[in-house]
């Protein structure tokens, strides 16, 4: 049987479970909208179709990179993951400098429903808008979270089914909560999970990028929690900085 | 077809919403991954500048967005 080794896999399921955590909530807010204001057979629908084309894309893309030589897939991926993860820290710098506004989650599902209600109704079969609001909404959070297992699992070599569980934890958590309060997760500070995901996601490229380059890195594996904390203190740092050119120059 | 339509835009989204910033994360990958290894820096310098480049692109990135 094969045996894991936990202390390599952790950082891999907490990267996958906190940015898989972000996209379902935002894919949440849009299919309690949907099933509030269509009706829960529609909303399901179209969410559950969605899960099994993204368990459907994982299923046959993860083994398919695990087959190409490792290198190659640490440059490929890493580079993808660095872009995105990049993105999404520079995104959550300028939120929290207050350049540009915080995701409300409550004001997203308030248009939501405002949206669906002006929509015609079905009395009886499938609801169309339903089912197709609620599985685009959920392909479209869903594609982010496949490629974050695939790259986590594929670059890490072998860590598809620990990435593949962070995602699911995070998924089996959302729905509970979706269960539990019947509106949008809006208190979650969404922002400072996207903070923490785009350090993970920014240390873990420009590692793998070094390793596919042939570059080596002080202490192996524990550079890693080097980068972290780099990339951390320098975001820090910037928030402050974009904080005070915006207030500067928006007076 | 428009859901197909927005979930391969979300795809090109997934790594690009400001080509410029973007475009100098790419740059300096290139860069770094065919330079640095052939410059015969010594033992980890070559990786703490392909982590000192993507630290000042971040900043630089943030800082020029913030001014806009």
């Amino acid at each position: 049987m094969m045996t894991l080794d936990w202390g390599h896999a952790g950082p891999t399921v907490l990267a996958a479970f906190l940015a898989s955590l972000v996209e379902f909530i935002e894919a949440l807010t849009v299919v309690l909208a949907v099933g509030a204001v269509r009706g829960w057979k529609g909303a399901l629908g179209g969410a559950g179709l969605a899960l099994l084309v993204l368990l459907a894309i994982v299923v046959v893309l993860g083994p398919t990179l695990a087959a190409i030589p490792i290198d190659v897939v640490q440059l490929g991926v890493g580079t993808l993951l660095l872009l995105f993860g990049m993105r999404w820290l520079r995104k959550a710098i300028l939120r929290a400098a207050g350049v540009i506004p915080l995701h409300d989650e409550a004001a997203l599902f308030e248009k939501e429903v405002a949206t669906l209600r002006g929509l015609a109704r079905v009395t009886q079969g499938w609801d169309r808008v339903a089912v197709t609001t609620a599985f685009q909404i959920t392909m479209v959070e869903g594609i982010e979270v496949v490629f974050i297992v695939i790259a986590m699992g594929a670059a890490g070599g072998g860590l598809l089914v620990p990435a593949s569980l962070g995602a699911i934890a995070a998924l089996v958590l959302v729905v509970a909560l979706g269960l539990v309060l019947h509106r949008p997760v809006s208190s979650i500070p969404e922002n400072t999970l996207k903070f923490t995901v785009g350090i993970l996601l920014s240390s873990f490229g420009t590692f793998w990028i070094g390793e596919g380059a042939g570059l080596a890195w002080p202490g192996a594996d524990w550079s890693l929690l080097g980068l972290v904390a780099g990339f951390l203190g320098v975001a820090l740092a910037t928030v402050s900085r974009c904080r005070v050119r915006h207030v500067v120059e928006g007076v | 077809m428009g859901w197909l339509r927005t979930i391969i835009d979300e795809c090109v989204g997934l790594f690009v919403d400001d080509v410029r910033f973007a475009g100098a994360i790419l740059s300096w990958v290139i860069l770094a991954g065919v330079a640095l290894p052939r410059l015969g820096l010594p033992g980890f310098m070559p990786a703490v500048v392909l982590f000192a480049g993507l630290l000042a692109i971040l900043v630089e990135g943030a800082v020029h967005k913030a001014r806009k």
